[in-house]
């Protein structure tokens, strides 16, 4: 009761952007279920039309459009959520500790990561991903790793204000261990900002991967992933083709969802009563 | 001040320290690259004997501790060294590309930066209306398209279909500031509807974040008006997680923007970085490298500084 | 910096011209340049419509990089060849109809057994910077090649050649170490241009050549701007006043500058956009059949591909047809498992077409011994755009014959250095060749640097050297035909696909009506041979 109950009070908004997430996680959980053909199976002639058979028609190879759309879902989601998860986890984590603790362990994590982001986020991924490699889990701990610079970064600044606050101070004489103090203390009142940034990182790992794919190292085919998918097709953009839109507004419709559920959260975490 | 100051030169020295660590791990990266120049120059038109005549020209048949340090010394010497692709001073193959990255960058920073702080603040003095959803849906979508999907749009919009704008933004040499700007029009366009959601939405987020606190409850109480709130009270104690999100995408406006450079023909640096990059052409990677890092490096010790000026909590921290 | 096009281009440009044809276009030599002399419309630069003088020609090319450079022994791509085409004159030039006619020479002679070969100099001609054209400048171009430390892409062209020296000031000898009939198609290799000599080397940095046009800013990866020589030496060539060459590497922007008319021709076509571009009536589309081959190489010495019959069942299992339509859109023509593309005049016509059998692919297995196969197959897209989806496609039809092919893909980086021809089943592509004999020896026969699937046949190899030296021109094909049947039956390399190369035009630019029919934009040569309409 006591998780429903917000919800139905929830803005309209909010309610919408639950009700996209839910149906995409469906969506990627069961894909097998619901695509009528393989990812990767041809299963007809090239540039079949819509309907009929094949739903939203099939691409140049002839493999299912929908299919393909349905089990994008599935890697598209499954690796943007594993890699902002662990952006924060490291990312998130770290910079409170750093602002916490102050001293040495500030100084050398906040030069570690001055360093790493010193470095051009997409040729610091070229450069590790043609060495390593590009598959599933590298690109997933590359981007986590670049994610998690920058995470660190805001979560340090915002906790930075947190901890000069009186109550940080008063906490720290009680005796308060290092957990505690990240728990109970900073994370609720640096919470806002960081939740903000993740619907933001959330959606910038889409991005991310179609920007490596537009220089060769995204998801390889034959995956199917919605950011590739965008590219592979983005040269039929300016002929008024509507095929490279499909995939690009799936991703552009998770990510307006999940802001609305953030901005919903931060709004309720703000404590303001007015509506 | 004083303590400014000194903060100031720390961050600097620290700064350098940095942009000598990110040539070591740049020299080791390319180092670790499949393949040398010798190899990417000649493709597979490359025999044995025409790799190892190419590696003996350039010396790259020494220890890679001779070569960097051979590097790092000519460095300080203010010499960037030649090309390893094509003997050219990397000086001169830098220069105008550097204009041109630094030039696409300001552009975009005086469009996108006020209109996100501006937007912001109306966002958040409005929050919740409709004026609010819409800016924040439409801003969403706009940072929800890949960079080159969003650019693709554009030109289809404004160069296809309307014949107002260039599709493409080569510069001919010697072009007049109009033409540069007229070329320049939709990159920047591109760039700023990328970078202007991330900051409006923080500026959003971290004034409505103040809005609960007790002084501006007080504020409030004593009825001052919600506008006066937000700019006078609010703002000032927002400013840091602002300034750090405003500097974070100005460094991306100048080191990540090479998916607009290739879509738009822009010649910048980000298109010499993957070349030089696919060619090993380590001297090259290097130079670019360390004029982002360093770029990165400033923007980022200003928004520190900016943001402890900001908050006299931290510029007199106790004990 | 998807175009990673630079393998094996000198294999485009030659031509195993039979000897006999050989000694008749030596002897017009001498009569051509008589012609010249009076304004005589030549065999060869003829042009079928009247040009118009003047104008800008624009070009958004593909293959251009921020590390090339003016020393022609690294250009590797469109840009400079296309570039630096219209800067510089060869010895011998490929016309329209793929035979070489004379260029910088006048004429050449060779001895009986095709090893000593004199070119002999057109007079009168100057470089850009006033100085006329001599020996010393041919032979410091063409040492500029050759030596220990050469580190050109165009030494391996040169391998023949032992000694290159001067013979008073306007003829140039040649020893090879053994015969070759194709010799003056060997100089017309768009790496071997002529330049200025100048303290004991040649003089690359100058970017001063004796071509149509003068070098006036070379910005590498970004643009080449280029204006007409006032005083070039050959007629009724060279009609635009000025050239630009714009570095486009992106597929989608080539288009959209043709589109909106920022450029007049473009190449390296998408071709998804084909259909859509073809229904713009101010473009048209330029297709140049059979430029490049694609194959599947299998590791001849490999345990898995040792067996002939496991190398024909997978050649039975791949359907050519529908890969020329998913992968090449229908640019292009299907492979017979050889790589002379059809059309050119050394084709077995008389060889039967291999067809798509899952049957047929069966039997072989069988043959070999087994039921089933699985086999690996390292795919990149470094071969050529669409390279994965091929393998995928044929990795689909192969199941039919009960062959199971892992496809697994290769980062494009590094693969040719560090897949192909490592690993027993990969991908690759070849620029075509216009003469059997040159793409016989570097990708089929024994010990070549390139043969891709280490093939050992000794019948082929003896073959090989045989027609080499085949005066007779009939006696020569029947070895050619020999040697296709040989590939394809015994062969390590499935040869699927003759793609096209594809670019388009805007109608403001015009030709002759006929353009070369190899290698991209007419030959690479549209600057001089293309003009405004």
């Amino acid at each position: 009761m006591s998780l429903i109950k917000p919800l139905l009070r929830a803005p309209l908004s909010a309610q919408f952007g639950l009700l996209v997430i839910v149906l995409y996680i469906l969506v990627a959980l069961f894909a097998p279920v619901l695509a009528p053909f393989g990812e990767t199976e041809v299963v007809g002639e090239g540039f079949a039309p819509w309907g009929g058979q094949f739903l939203l028609g099939t691409d140049n190879l002839g493999r299912d459009m929908f299919s393909r759309l349905v089990y994008g879902a599935r890697n598209t989601l499954g690796i943007a959520f594993l890699t902002t998860l662990l952006a924060f986890a490291v990312g998130g984590f770290c910079g409170l500790v750093a602002a916490i603790r102050g001293g040495w362990i500030d100084q050398g994590l906040s030069r570690l990561v001055d360093i790493l982001m010193a470095i051009p986020q997409l040729i610091f991924a070229l450069l590790i991903l043609s060495v390593v490699g590009t598959n599933a889990t590298s690109l997933v701990l590359v981007i986590a790793l670049l994610d998690a610079t920058r995470v660190f970064r805001l979560s340090r600044a915002v906790a930075m204000t947190v901890v000069v606050q009186d109550f940080v101070e008063a906490a720290r004489l009680r005796g308060e261990g290092l957990w505690w103090l990240v728990s109970r203390e900073v994370l609720p009142n640096a919470a806002a900002p960081l939740i903000a940034e993740f619907g933001l990182r959330f959606c910038f790992v889409f991005l991310f991967i179609s920007a490596l794919s537009f220089l060769g190292l995204g998801i390889q085919p034959p995956t199917a992933d919605w950011g590739s998918m965008v590219r592979d097709n983005a040269v039929l953009i300016t002929f008024g083709d509507i095929s490279p839109l499909l995939p690009a507004l799936a991703v552009a419709l998770i990510t307006v969802s999940v802001n609305f559920v953030v901005d919903w959260v931060l709004h309720k975490s703000s404590g303001l009563k007015e509506c | 001040m004083n303590s400014l100051c000194k903060l100031l030169l720390q961050r600097l020295a620290l700064g350098l320290l940095s942009l000598f660590a990110v040539s070591v791990i740049i020299f080791l990266a390319v180092g670790m690259l499949p393949g040398d120049v010798a190899q990417a120059m000649l493709g597979q038109a490359a025999t044995p004997e025409t790799v190892a005549a190419f590696r003996a020209q350039l010396g790259l048949d020494l220890p890679p501790l001779t070569r960097f340090g051979h590097w790092a010394w000519q460095l300080l010497h203010g010499d960037l060294g030649l090309s390893l692709a094509n003997q050219r001073p990397i000086a001169e193959l830098i220069g105008a590309r550097l204009g041109n990255t630094f030039t696409l960058a300001l552009l975009a920073a005086l469009v996108s930066v006020p209109a996100a702080l501006l937007l912001g603040m109306l966002a958040a003095l409005y929050r919740n209306s409709w004026f609010d959803r819409l800016l924040n849906t439409s801003a969403l979508s706009a940072v929800s398209f890949p960079e080159f999907f969003v650019a693709y749009i554009l030109i289809l919009v404004f160069a296809v279909k309307l014949n107002w704008l260039p599709s493409i933004s080569n510069l001919a040499p010697g072009a007049s500031f109009a033409e540069v700007l007229e070329r320049s029009l939709l990159p920047v366009l591109t760039l700023s509807l990328v970078v202007i959601a991330q900051m409006m939405r923080m500026t959003r987020a971290a004034l409505i974040n103040l809005l609960a606190s007790p002084y501006i409850e007080m504020a409030r109480l004593k009825g001052i008006s919600q506008a006066r709130i937000i700019f006078h009270h609010a703002l000032p104690n927002a400013l840091a997680p602002i300034i750090n999100v405003v500097a974070l995408n100005l460094a991306y406006l100048v080191v990540g923007v090479v998916v607009v450079e290739v879509v738009f023909v822009y010649p910048g640096l980000g298109q010499l970085l993957v070349d030089s990059v696919a060619k090993r052409d380590i001297p090259v990677v290097q130079a670019c490298s360390l004029i982002f890092a360093a770029t990165y490096i400033l923007l980022n010790t200003t928004a520190d500084v900016l943001s402890i000026a900001s908050n006299p909590r931290l510029m007199h921290p106790k004990g | 910096m998807s175009d990673n096009n630079n393998k094996i281009t000198q294999a485009m440009h030659d031509s195993g011209l039979p000897r006999r044809d050989f000694l008749k276009y030596s002897a017009t030599a001498a009569a051509i340049a008589g012609a010249f002399s009076l304004g005589l419309p030549l065999h060869g630069w003829a042009e079928e419509a009247t040009p118009k003088a003047g104008g800008v020609l624009r070009m958004g090319l593909a293959g251009g990089s921020t590390t090339d450079s003016r020393d022609p022994g690294s250009w590797s791509d469109t840009f400079t060849f296309v570039g630096f085409s219209a800067v510089y004159n060869t010895l011998s030039e490929i016309s329209v109809d793929g035979t070489a006619i004379p260029e910088l020479a006048e004429r050449w002679e060779s001895s009986p057994d095709a090893r000593i070969w004199t070119f002999t100099l057109r007079q009168g001609v100057t470089f850009h910077n006033g100085k006329t054209l001599d020996a010393g400048d041919v032979v410091a171009s063409i040492q500029h090649h050759l030596g220990d430390k050469s580190t050109s892409a165009a030494k391996t062209v040169l391998g023949d050649v032992a000694k290159v020296q001067a013979q008073g000031n306007d003829a140039v000898v040649f020893v090879l170490h053994s015969g070759n009939a194709d010799f003056a198609y060997v100089v017309a290799d768009y790496h071997l241009v002529i330049m200025p000599a100048k303290d004991g080397g040649a003089d690359w940095q100058a970017g001063v050549g004796t071509g149509g046009y003068r070098l006036k800013g070379f910005e590498p990866g970004v643009r080449m701007d280029l204006e007409r020589s006032p005083d070039y030496w050959k007629a009724g060539r060279a009609h635009f006043a000025s050239a630009e060459l714009l570095a486009i590497a992106d597929g989608a922007a080539r288009v959209n500058a043709l589109v909106t008319g920022q450029v007049d021709v473009i190449n390296k076509v998408d071709l998804k956009t084909v259909a859509l571009l073809k229904r713009n009536p101010n473009l048209v589309i330029e297709e140049t059949k059979g430029a490049q081959h694609y194959t599947f190489p299998m590791l001849t010495d490999s345990q898995q591909f040792q067996d002939n019959n496991i190398r024909l069942a997978l050649k039975h299992a791949i359907n050519r047809e529908t890969l020329l339509a998913s992968v090449l859109y229908g640019y292009g023509q299907i492979g017979n498992d050889h790589p002379i593309q059809p059309g050119s005049r050394f084709i077995n016509s008389a060889l039967e077409q291999r067809g798509y059998d899952p049957d047929k692919a069966r039997f072989y297995l069988r043959q070999a011994g087994v039921d089933s196969l699985k086999v690996r197959l390292q795919a990149s897209d470094a071969a050529y755009t669409g390279a994965v989806d091929a393998s995928v496609l044929f990795k689909e039809q192969a199941r039919q014959a009960g062959i199971d092919i892992d496809v697994v893909r290769e980062p494009a980086d590094g693969f040719f250095s560090n897949v192909w021809m490592k690993q027993p089943f990969t991908t690759s592509f070849w620029y075509s060749s216009l003469t059997a004999d040159r793409m016989f020896s570097i990708g089929y026969a024994k010990g070549a640097a390139w043969n891709e699937t280490h093939w050992d046949n000794a019948r082929f190899n003896q073959l090989l050297n045989a027609a080499r030296g085949e005066m007779n021109a009939p006696l020569r094909q029947e070895m050619y035909n020999e040697m296709q049947a040989l590939c394809r039956d015994e062969g390590g390399a499935i040869v699927p696909l003759f793609a096209s190369s594809v670019a388009a035009r805007s109608k403001r630019v015009a030709h002759g009506g006929l353009t070369a029919p190899y290698g991209e934009l007419d030959g690479l040569r549209l600057i001089e041979r293309w003009w405004q309409a």
